[in-house]
């Protein structure tokens, strides 16, 4: 249990490896495959379905931080609410071409991220997770008390993007949102994927697994956390104003504490330091929250509860690792 | 004047209410490194069978506020075995901020059940709903009363903590658990009872504190907040860093609400990121960070 949870790199084989590494490579065309399917079988819940794309993208950014770098976050909420401010405002006074509103929404969320990342990394455990919070709870004050750009407790409304490339219009069914989201979120993929993977990635990994001796081989363990902290928040502003430009409003609930919560539960739902435990994460936590919540909210924090305290007893690796644990033993029966 | 005299009244015994729930958490937090993000629920618990039965049963306030303490450490003592014991010490960091949030839903939703989503109220006895004169002011009965078990409070833990075998053994397993171990100290035990000591503490706070508190089933994840940053401002595992960060804040905070009730969170938090930027194990840094 405590060696799980404390992240100790475990020896893998060669053959585990290769292994993740077709997982990792299946995980696009996958998605991709999967997300289509839901096109067409779903037609009346496009709706949830593009909510679950940009949260993935989201979730996905968390993964980074949390996966990736060790930093444990409650405020991840702060870039995605930045993010959806930003592409919101920038909709209703400059623009409306969705990509360009996206990287609006990018830039904003990684500069948030880039100044109280460099702020706050260098604390630790409580602190860490205190100054994250305290981040998270200031975004949202200032963007409820400059109701004139954001319309405070109202909302940001208004929103009416251009079509997509000129050529997309947005439809009253949501089916271009829906494609849109989905393309986003796998273009964020390939792209965190790269990353992860870069000399960059490994560093972080480093930094995440050892960060004394990271620093006596001649690294900075806080610039590559900042670092890390900064293209996440990219990610996570890119998901806000994915979120802005497909819903078409902004709430207050975007820059909140909880939302910044539920994306870790999503997160450590699906297992966390696979980037398609992200996405899987994601897509479980929302279609159950979506079945259950729509009774009773109360039945679903129950649910979510004893599902969380089930997870770090039993499951400390997630959905994804409690899969692979089953096939690792289902192939070791037959052997 | 009279504002000042009131923020001061009003802002100590928020403080004090702080300092008796948050204090717990500190302690357990430097001793058995655990964050537990659960410690709000058990006040709030406290406050609903204190509510359930001073009203349904007819108990008189102290009797409730004894049963309402006891029935909560009872009720949570079986959690420390089975649940906190396997997520100790500071590496299970995320472990422990996901089984207490859990636990946290769990009781949100368990209350809710019982009790109903509606606001629950202490009916307070006679005797604290007049006021008491000090020289030429008068302040609320309850504030007053407040305010004097927040000192008792902590007085009692100063002696149990300084003057007491108990004491002896809890810092010693703060400052060492191997060590203390070794020298024979049983610390499965000594976390128990600190553990109780804790919920102990929070349980009395939410029942005092009901009337700044109020109770509802999302008491559990509104004020939690609010008693981590007092203990990450006052440093684990420390007293009087706990009571000074509780007065402190309890203090800021009335203010805010009092003269600029517009922007009281963003000054709170804008003021918790300096303060945990320049001293990051806590402005009073206690024996443990």
């Amino acid at each position: 249990m405590s060696a799980v949870a404390t992240n100790r790199p475990r020896r893998e084989t060669a053959g585990r490896r290769l292994r993740r590494a077709a997982l990792d490579g299946a995980a696009v065309p996958v998605m991709a495959v999967l997300g289509l399917a839901a096109f067409w079988l779903f037609p009346d819940d496009l709706g949830l379905m593009t909510r679950i794309a940009a949260t993935a993208l989201y979730v996905l950014s968390l993964d980074l931080v949390l996966g990736f770098g060790g930093i444990a976050t409650l405020g991840q909420a702060a870039m995605f609410g930045t993010g959806a401010y930003a592409a919101g405002i920038a909709a209703v006074n400059l623009v409306n071409e969705p990509i360009t509103l996206l990287a609006i929404g990018g830039v904003a969320g990684g500069l948030i991220a880039l100044v109280t990342g460099a702020l706050i990394l260098h604390a630790r455990g409580l602190t860490l997770l205190m100054l994250t919070i305290a981040v998270v709870q200031i975004v949202q004050e200032v963007a409820n008390k400059a109701r004139d750009w954001t319309g405070g407790s109202d909302g940001l409304s208004g929103i009416d993007p251009a079509p997509v490339l000129g050529l997309f219009r947005f439809d009253l069914y949501g089916r271009t949102s829906y494609l849109f989201a989905l393309a986003v979120l796998i273009v964020g993929y390939l792209v965190a994927r790269r990353i992860v993977r870069s000399p960059f990635g490994l560093a972080c990994r480093g930094v995440k697994e050892d960060p004394l001796r990271v620093a006596a081989l001649g690294g900075s363990p806080k610039r590559y956390l900042v670092t890390l902290y900064a293209v996440a928040g990219v990610f996570a502003g890119v998901a806000g104003a994915l979120t802005a430009v497909t819903s078409g409003i902004v709430g207050l609930d975007s820059a909140s504490f909880s939302w910044s919560a539920e994306a870790l539960v999503m997160l450590v739902l699906g297992g966390t330091g696979r980037l398609y435990g992200a996405v899987i994460g994601t897509v479980a936590f929302m279609t159950i929250h979506h079945i259950l919540a729509s009774s009773d909210p109360f039945h679903w924090m129950l649910f979510i509860g004893l599902f969380l305290m089930a997870i770090v007893l039993f499951a400390p690796g997630g959905i994804t690792s409690g899969i692979e644990r089953v096939v690792h033993r289902l192939k070791r029966g037959r052997a | 004047m009279e504002t000042v005299f009131g923020i001061v009244v009003d802002g100590v015994a928020y403080g004090m209410i702080l300092f008796i729930i948050s204090v717990g958490l500190s302690v357990t937090l430097g001793l058995m490194r655990v964050v537990n993000l659960a410690h709000g629920a058990f006040a709030m618990v406290a406050g609903y069978i204190a509510s359930y039965a001073a009203q349904r049963l007819g108990l008189p306030y102290a009797a409730a506020l004894v049963v309402a303490v006891l029935l909560t450490v009872v009720a949570t003592l079986p959690m420390e075995r089975l649940l906190y014991r396997r997520i100790y010490g500071s590496a299970n960091e995320l472990s422990q901020v996901l089984l207490t949030i859990g636990l946290t839903f769990v009781i949100v939703a368990g209350i809710n059940y019982l009790f109903g989503p509606t606001l629950k109220r202490i009916p307070l006895p006679d005797a604290l709903l007049g006021t008491v004169s000090i020289g030429p002011k008068s302040i609320p009965a309850h504030r007053a009363f407040v305010i004097g078990m927040g000192a008792a409070t902590i007085l009692g833990l100063w002696w149990l903590l300084e003057r007491t075998d108990f004491g002896i053994k809890l810092r010693a397993a703060v400052d060492d658990p191997n060590m203390a171990a070794a020298l024979g100290i049983r610390t499965e035990r000594l976390y128990m009872a600190t553990f109780a000591l804790g919920t102990g503490l929070a349980a009395m706070g939410g029942v005092l504190g009901a009337e700044l508190l109020p109770l509802e089933p999302y008491y559990a994840i509104r004020y939690i907040v609010l008693f981590l940053a007092v203990v990450a401002v006052g440093g684990a595992g420390s007293i009087f860093g706990s009571a000074a960060a509780a007065l402190a804040l309890g203090i800021v905070d009335t203010a805010g609400k009092y003269l600029i009730p517009n922007f009281g969170e963003f000054f709170f938090y804008a003021a918790l990121i300096l303060i945990l930027f320049r001293w990051p194990h806590g402005f009073f840094h206690g024996r443990s960070a």
